[in-house]
């Protein structure tokens, strides 16, 4: 009944639109919004090897390029805590490392002659090898991408490279105040040694050896714990005998079993980092948010649009336009795919409003009880989410992406169609009801980075201040900094 | 032997080209221009991939084009082009006008005392703005109830992205929309140009100083960056920085926005793109019934200094509590320049990749830097512009390390003629490059509308490829010797200091705290 209802209300859009063809509307309303054509995107075709290995093929033939990517179980939060830093430095070295038969640079050479490029990299829950090529190089680019992807020699000169860059990483990480706080900001919300919080140190990645590098590959790089999939103009029969030819006979390997990370949010309260050279604060509030799996997930979305998502949002109507307190201002509760995304809501503001703005982003959190979220926001948070959401599937790599991501954390294939008619459900009860479930202020901490010399008020004003020392704990004698000492 | 190479070099080049040239006679047949009666360019181009279209209106002014005094400007406007018009944000938009007229009035009397150097009345000073403050509340309660408008509306109509830039030679406006909205979109976009209100004026200027603070004043690359540009150029508006001097910021008033508006956002100063699943014979008559709306205007005249010739080097060092960087650049000509793609060529082999001169002497090799690359457009490229290298070195190392390291890269570069193998990796990536360029709305329709603006014809977005086809080993070595010369050049250094003790009144920071 609905859909026949908008239906017509399309088609009397479209007669006011023949109509005034070349008349002007002199308001926007005025504008005649034809219904959109039917879409159907086109669905990768899935395909499951006997040996576990997940493929997806996605036919794209505008241009003739062709890409892959493998992604791979088992990441960052599956590294023990005193080798923080190795997921990173093997995502580098199993490309930078050559293969059994060429090193590394002469895989640049080849790769680049093509225009081709061939990456590996490290992530928190998974590694990625992916390619990409013309589609007259595949069979050259393909070659060097599953050699990598069986056979990386992980070389021990490649691996100094790398810790090098994670040593001057680590060295630079307390220049910027904005990336302090996010960081802050994240161990105050997980717990400081979450493996969802912690970083890589300078003794943590000294640690990391090959032999724990070649034993990662051996531990996590079977085709049972592969997800591939693959983008552009090919012919997907061709494809599938490709890989098929190039993976069938390898055998599954031993099951792996993800880390179990534990969260231990800090204490609530007000967190304090001294910052002497800067004239703005960034501030956050933070907490813990859900997965996207809870049911709760598309009021959530909801919400987020309507409190903290874009120019329409309250954050940024409030704090930003009316207040003029900030430029960068947002903020909502964080879904994750398989472990709770952050609460947070973040700003910075001149040195002088850093107690005024937290505050002002309190007094937001109040009014979500006195003057919850209108019907008109509600309104307006929905059309944009709906209107916009051809934009998740415009094109045939965002539709492999998203398919890749379902199957990935198991979620069900029809994940993103599902949605749509979720958040058309989403009332305002509902809205209020994820509010009030997942935002709790006295469960929440205060995060500042600043100079606190020019505060407003002092941050003492808001309750006892912890302050966090971010001093970089040094490296031992002759590990990093150290000229051309190595470890 | 020889002549079989040859033969196939002869053989890569035309079939390279071939592939270029098809690309381009693909976008032939799907890209419509029209200049409209009022001056405006409207690039078309037809994608059918799905039911969606991406904008980008180019305008032909920047921070260069700032007046004396009031530097930020365009940036300013660029900010209050999401402000609304008379039709959108405003309860009684001839009531709002009335106060916002009122609002300048009072500006102008508070600045004109705040200014003075001799005789300023301190009492008076501060009535004057507490007289701006209040005409401000008042015309605020016209906006009030509709901040924000322009954007709500965009947004729950599905628009995507939406955004905006300025930088030194440009500004930009774009987002997406499903292709149901085109004629929303035309009507919403030439409405923005036709009657923008400088309503809220100055809560937005506040607004862009947090900007200013964010990206120069509490960073330390910013602070470089800014540092740097400045001792770059003597002459030339490129030593300002596109988002404004503090004392600028704080001092220009909406009616200097207008005022930049009226002279700069002129049709014959403007070329929109739009890109999508979009039939130009159905497209062009809607965009033009609402763009032609647009009053036509003189073109600005837009002329500005040559910098002149750089007689010594210049240096700048930062002490500051972060870890060092090293920067220089040397004076090039503008993207006009018949060596442009020989510049473009000196990037791409220098800085693309792992293949590239500067990772494999300074990462791999030498093993002193984390990341190293050069490259042209430093700030803008539509005026002559510094070609800018830098390294980050890694702990234990220091800026004079990554200069002579490479100093040791461009001497190679001056003497040595390239090998053949990179010189043809630069042409193929090249071309790889444009191709992974074409496959998405938004990308297609920066680059229509910039390269139509920049040469009134976007098919020189092909064109460029193929002058980088032609670059020589000749050239890179008469280029490299030319530009890369000590006197032509300016050094920006960050060098560590370590923070002096805390300021008096501070809180002293304690051992441990929550980690």
């Amino acid at each position: 009944m609905k859909r026949i209802l908008s239906w017509m209300f399309a088609f009397a859009f479209l007669l006011a639109g023949s109509v005034q063809l070349l008349a002007q509307a002199a308001t926007w309303e005025q504008v005649p919004i034809p219904a959109l054509p039917a879409f159907h995107p086109p669905q990768p075709k899935r395909i499951v090897l006997p040996n576990g290995m997940v493929v997806f093929l996605q036919e794209d033939h505008e241009l003739p390029l062709i890409d892959g990517v493998a992604r791979i179980r088992g990441g960052g939060r599956s590294v023990p805590a005193n080798k923080t830093g190795l997921s990173d430095i093997y995502g580098e070295v199993w490309r930078t490392g050559g293969t059994k038969t060429q090193t590394g640079d002469q895989l640049d050479d080849f790769l680049e002659q093509r225009a081709a490029r061939v990456e590996t990299g490290g992530g928190g829950d998974s590694t990625t090898i992916s390619w990409s090529c013309l589609k007259d190089d595949l069979d050259d680019v393909f070659k060097v991408f599953v050699d990598l992807l069986q056979n990386p020699a992980l070389r021990a000169d490649k691996i100094v490279i790398a810790q090098k860059g994670l040593y001057d990483g680590i060295s630079r990480r307390n220049d910027d105040p904005g990336g302090i706080a996010s960081r802050e900001a994240t161990k105050l919300a997980y717990g400081a040694n979450s493996a969802y919080a912690r970083e890589p140190e300078y003794a943590t990645v000294a640690a990391v050896t090959r032999e724990d590098l070649v034993k990662w590959h051996q531990t996590y790089v079977h085709p049972n714990n592969i997800i591939l999939g693959v983008v552009g103009d090919f012919d997907s029969a061709a494809m599938e005998a490709r890989l098929r030819q190039a993976f069938s006979s390898w055998p599954k390997g031993a099951p792996t079993k993800d880390a179990d990370v534990p969260m231990n949010p800090a204490k609530p309260g007000n967190y304090f980092v001294e910052k002497t050279d800067v004239n703005q604060s960034n501030i956050y509030l933070v907490g813990l948010g859900t997965t996207r799996k809870d049911p709760n997930y598309y009021a959530i979305s909801v919400f987020n649009e309507a409190f903290g998502g874009g120019f329409s949002s309250r954050l940024f109507s409030d704090i930003r336009s009316t207040k003029g307190l900030a430029y960068a201002v947002g903020g909502g509760i964080g879904t994750s795919w398989d472990h709770p995304g952050m609460l947070r809501l973040i700003m910075s503001t001149k040195s002088q409003s850093t107690v005024e703005s937290i505050h002002a982003l309190d007094e937001e959190l109040t009014d979500l009880a006195k003057k919850p979220i209108t019907d008109d926001e509600i309104k307006r948070a929905k059309d944009s989410i709906l209107n916009s959401f051809i934009f998740r599937f415009d094109s045939p790599g965002k539709v492999l992406q998203e398919k890749m991501a379902y199957e990935f954390y198991g979620y069900p294939l029809d994940f993103l169609e599902k949605y749509q008619a979720a958040i058309e459900k989403v009332t305002k009860e509902d809205v209020a009801r994820v509010a009030a479930k997942y935002i709790h202020r006295d469960q929440m901490s205060v995060l500042v980075v600043g100079n606190s010399s020019e505060f407003d008020k002092p941050l003492s004003s808001l309750g006892t201040v912890n302050n966090i020392d971010i001093t970089i704990p040094p490296p031992l004698p002759g590990i990093a900094g150290i000229g051309s000492d190595q470890p | 032997m020889k002549s079989r190479s040859v033969f196939c070099c002869v053989l890569v080049f035309i079939l390279s080209t071939l592939a270029v040239s098809q690309d381009l006679t693909s976008f032939e047949k799907r890209i419509t221009v029209k200049k409209l009666d009022n001056g405006l360019t409207v690039i078309i181009c037809e994608r059918p991939e799905a039911p969606v279209f991406s904008f980008f209106t180019h305008v032909d002014a920047g921070s260069v084009q700032d007046p004396m005094g009031k530097t930020g400007l365009a940036h300013m406007f660029e900010h209050m082009a999401f402000k609304g018009t008379d039709k959108i944000g405003s309860r009684d938009y001839d009531g709002e006008r009335a106060a916002l007229a009122k609002v300048e009035e009072a500006y102008s009397a508070y600045i004109a005392e705040r200014d003075k150097t001799v005789n300023r009345d301190e009492t008076k000073l501060k009535q004057f703005e507490q007289a701006w403050k209040d005409a401000i509340a008042d015309a605020d309660k016209f906006s009030a109830p509709y901040t924000n408008e322009f954007g709500k509306i965009v947004e729950s109509q599905g628009g995507e992205g939406m955004n905006a830039f300025t930088n030194h030679d440009e500004t930009g406006y774009n987002y997406s929309f499903p292709t149901n909205r085109l004629e929303l979109w035309a009507y919403l976009e030439s409405e923005r140009f036709i009657h923008p209100v400088m309503r809220q004026f100055y809560k937005e200027r506040d607004v862009v100083i947090e900007e200013r603070r964010m990206r120069t004043d509490s960073n330390p690359v910013g602070r470089l960056l800014e540092q740097f540009t400045t001792a770059s150029f003597a002459a030339h508006p490129y030593h300002r920085p596109t988002v404004g001097w503090m004392w600028d910021l704080n001092s220009f008033s909406a009616t200097d926005a207008q005022n930049f508006f009226d002279k700069y956002y002129v049709p014959s100063n403007m070329v929109v793109a739009v890109v999508g699943d979009l039939k130009a014979s159905e497209a062009m008559p809607i965009v033009e019934k609402y763009f032609s709306r647009i009053p036509a205007r003189p073109k600005p005249d837009e002329a500005t200094t040559i910098e002149p010739p750089q007689r010594s080097e210049r240096r700048v060092v930062l002490h500051e509590q972060a870890q060092p960087i090293y920067l220089e650049g040397y004076h090039r000509p503008d993207y006009h320049s018949p060596d442009d793609a020989v510049y473009d060529a000196i990037t791409d082999l220098m800085s693309s990749g792992r293949t590239s001169r500067l990772y494999r002497a300074l990462v791999r090799d030498k093993q002193i830097a984390s990341d190293s690359a050069g490259f042209s457009g430093m700030p803008g490229n539509k005026y002559p512009h510094l070609f800018a290298f830098y390294a980050i070195p890694i702990p234990g190392h220091k800026p004079d390390e990554m200069a002579e390291a490479i100093h040791a890269e461009i001497e190679r570069l001056k003497k040595e003629d390239i090998s053949d193998a990179e010189l043809k990796m630069i042409k193929t990536r090249a071309k790889a490059n444009l191709i992974r360029s074409l496959g998405s709305n938004e990308g297609l329709a920066f680059n229509l509308g910039l390269f139509q603006a920049r040469y009134e014809d976007w098919r020189e977005l092909f064109h460029s490829v193929e002058r980088i086809d032609k670059v020589t080993k000749a050239d890179i070595r008469r280029v490299a010797n030319k530009t890369f010369v000590a006197d032509n050049r300016t050094v920006g250094i960050i060098e560590f200091a370590p923070p002096a003790g805390p300021p008096p009144g501070s809180v002293p920071a304690p051992q441990g705290g929550v980690q």
